[in-house]
């Protein structure tokens, strides 16, 4: 097969359109640069592929999708498209012993389209881990660092939420707001009964008009895509004004396999798979954005070896692939009795919480390091496939006891999601299967997972707080139906809280790290990598905000190097 | 020429929208699409159904036992009229291990109630039904006799499908009195909860 060769050089490549490709792609265009971005899955159109009001009857299978495989889990049928835990042809493997999960999307926007829009900044102490309790790393920048890129990324994308003046929970730049549910009230007041901090949730949802987009509908949506762009997404918000500069041309339906090295050590080109034809292309740039999400990135690095870099490509370090982390998960929930009595109202609100726990035992010894925040939910939302499997179960029988019974239970339930720090371990991390390829020919991924015990006895303290919270509101507290010998306290497999991170991580030094403060690789000036996969640690914070923030840094940087003339040839 | 239902949502997604005039030509385009929505629906649903994985006979069976899992009464029409068996069917005819736990699991009904009562479930008198149901409807039962372990896990996954069809439909998200999936401008908060 002929490999076919754009001709044309591009300032820089970006590979990703996520939270990190995207934010690149507009920073580096509208600093006047030439962008050439890929994806490796289509592109769309939401009033034609978001399911944003549809009912569960407008749809044959109601939500349950084909064969009834997305009755559990995530990946049900009204979600934003192409994101799964299982993609065909793109198989990835845990290694014996451990079990990992690993949700990516494959579309424009990446898993912008379906995440959560919570947008937490990460706290001073969160950069300088090591420091503070012997354990893992520091980062090689501080808060101050990242905070005006902080301001930036949240004045454009539009994140509601209030000044609170708590360590563990940075203020950020602020829309007013929603007023809580009924569900929130009743666990804010349990909340302070027992002193935990609870407060206006922080999501990258618009509460006003902003920046020429509408504000929220309160259709409390979000996951599966929002027609109006009210929430944030890297395909409705980051990506349109790249394009309006005339400068970006967007390649879907490529699939990078392999970062290709010149003489001088620089990566002069990317070759990736047109998925259509199935062809080998090139794309030529100056430098190169690695934003494919943190372990897809790590993969293209290690499959991108030569004789100049035979363990991967800005891998001397060897800690490509390593330092992988996930988020502690462990959930609870509540049956609230005084909800049953609550008159037919709207709940829907934003498409998530309009409150939550942040880390509120920063000022105490614990039992185990870092903290956790809380993410909470549930009452009178739209019924589902699956919402009532557990009362089935519990009530039994059939009949017209059964109909009353789940009608009186009715948007009586609160969820409680633990989502903590995991220090990083030498048993967690992804490298080349030595056996699998995917069905474009490259070398498929392979997973080690092991949690450590400081994970186990936090998950432990999710459990035992989420009890005081439900009895102290007058609730039945429910614990993790998930609990056995491989799930202590409910405790998630990794990789199932998406906040994979970690793989190329960034550092002082370019034994012990791949990437420098900017993201740039030690090993090769003209390739960064922005993701997920650059962190150091993974605070108790969703990673969107950050990835976003350091991206817009590292990409300031890329266009003052290319203004010095550092780009390269 | 009539608006398409795609003409209404693109006007939704027109961008830049912030003055109140336009936003509240939104708000009636989106209602206008849902009417359209339901219209379309209304006019496919006349036609009668046909099964896709199930016999005329399990499939007159699985009615059956919707409907007295969620029967209708005096305050809601029940599974059968919500489209539960259809929604079942549908699953099923894609799922070769629901056709295995459904299809044999109504074929174990039969087979006791043939062994039980000489028949079979359809042709059962109801207090023999009745008794049937109510043996495989409780884990505890399995207990006293383990023979009835098959129809209890039958059964119990019936009635979470059976469950989902009822509350996905339009009659069941009526009945539990779900309000929202709308365009409102500002949320309203929470109207006062009662004391416990």
């Amino acid at each position: 097969m002929q490999v076919k060769r754009t001709p044309k050089t591009y300032d820089v490549c970006v590979i990703g359109s996520g939270a990190a490709g995207g934010t690149a792609a507009k920073v580096l265009t509208e600093g006047g640069l030439s962008v050439a971005l890929l994806e490796a899955g289509p592109s769309f159109i939401p009033e034609r592929d978001y399911k944003e009001h549809v009912w569960p009857y407008d749809l044959p299978h109601r939500g349950a999708g084909v064969g009834g495989h997305g009755r559990h889990g995530f990946d049900n049928e009204f979600l934003a498209p192409n994101g799964a835990w299982e993609i065909e042809g793109e198989p990835y493997v845990s290694a014996p012993g451990s079990k990992f999960r690993w949700f990516r999307s494959r579309i424009v926007g990446g898993r912008t389209n379906h995440w959560g829009r919570i947008a937490l900044r990460m706290s001073a102490v969160d950069f300088k881990v090591r420091s503070h309790d012997g354990m893992g790393d520091d980062w090689p920048i501080s808060y101050e660092d990242v905070a005006p890129y902080y301001d930036k990324v949240e004045s454009y994308i539009g994140v509601f939420g209030t000044k609170e003046n708590i360590p563990s929970a940075p203020d950020g730049i602020f829309l007013p707001p929603p007023k809580p549910r009924c569900t929130e009230t009743i666990v804010k007041k349990a909340c302070d009964k027992l002193s935990i901090l609870c407060v206006p949730s922080r999501l990258a949802i618009l509460t006003k008009p902003h920046n020429g987009r509408p504000a929220c509908h309160y259709c409390a949506q979000c996951g599966r895509g929002c027609m109006t762009a009210s929430n944030f997404s890297s395909s409705q918000v980051m990506i349109p004004p790249a394009e309006k500069t005339g400068r970006l041309t967007m390649i879907t339906g490529a699939m990078a396999r392999e970062l290709v090295v010149g003489k001088d050590s620089k990566v002069t080109a990317v070759s990736y798979i047109d998925k259509a034809t199935r062809e080998e292309r090139r794309i030529h740039a100056r430098a190169f954005i690695v934003a494919a999400s943190s372990c897809e990135s790590a993969r293209l690095l290690l499959n991108s070896r030569s004789s100049l870099f035979p363990d991967g490509l800005a891998n001397s370090s060897g800690v490509v692939g390593r330092n992988l982390m996930d988020s502690v998960g462990s959930d609870a929930g509540g049956y609230f009795p005084q909800l049953e009595r609550m008159p037919a109202h709207n709940h829907d609100g934003v498409g998530g919480m309009h409150m939550y726990l942040p880390w509120w035992k920063f000022d105490r010894k614990n039992d185990f390091l870092r903290g956790y925040h809380t993410e909470f939910g549930g009452g009178r939302g739209m019924p589902g496939v699956g919402d009532y499997d557990d009362l089935c179960d519990e009530f039994e029988g059939y009949g017209p006891a059964l109909k009353r019974e789940c009608k009186k239970k009715y948007g009586t339930y609160i969820g409680f999601a633990g989502r903590g720090e995991m220090i990083p371990n030498e048993n967690c991390y992804c490298e080349i299967d030595p056996k699998v390829v995917d069905q474009w020919g490259i070398p498929a991924l392979r997973f080690h997972w092991k949690w450590s015990d400081n994970e186990i006895k936090m998950a432990k303290d999710m459990q035992e707080t989420y009890r005081a919270i439900v009895e102290a509101a007058g609730g039945v507290f429910i614990p993790s139906g998930d609990q056995d010998a491989a799930h202590p306290y409910g405790i998630a497999d990794g990789g199932v809280i998406i906040h994979e991170v970690g793989t190329v991580r960034m550092g002082e030094r370019s034994g012990t790290s791949a990437l420098n403060q900017y993201c740039q690789a030690h090993d090769v000036k003209n390739l960064f990598v922005t993701d997920g996969a650059c962190f150091v640690t993974n605070a108790d914070k969703n990673p969107t905000l950050t990835i976003m923030a350091l991206t817009w840094r590292a990409s300031e940087y890329l266009l003052d190097q290319a203004k010095k003339g550092n780009l390269g040839a | 020429m009539a608006i398409s239902r795609r003409d209404i949502l693109k006007s939704l997604t027109a961008t830049a929208v912030t003055g109140s005039v336009l936003r509240v030509i939104r708000l009636e385009a989106a209602e206008y699409a849902h009417r359209m929505i339901k219209a379309e629906k209304a006019a496919a649903d006349t036609q009668a159904y046909t099964p896709k994985f199930f016999s005329p006979h399990a499939y007159k069976t699985l009615q059956s036992l919707c409907g007295t899992i969620i029967p209708a009464d005096d305050e809601a029409k029940g599974a059968v009229e919500a489209g539960a068996p259809e929604f079942i069917d549908l699953l099923t005819s894609e799922n070769s291990e629901y056709q295995l736990s459904l299809g044999g699991g109504l074929m174990w009904v039969d087979n006791t109630c043939i062994d039980r009562y000489g028949k079979p479930y359809l042709d059962c008198a109801a207090d023999q039904q009745k008794e049937m149901l109510d043996s495989i409807a409780y884990r505890k039962n399995a207990k006293k006799d383990p023979s009835l372990g098959q129809g209890i896990e039958f059964f119990s996954f019936l009635r979470e499908l059976t469950a989902d069809g009822f509350f996905t439909s339009e009659i069941g998200i009526e009945y539990l009195g779900y309000i929202g999936n709308t365009f409102v401008s500002e949320f309203p908060g929470c109207p006062p909860v009662p004391e416990t």
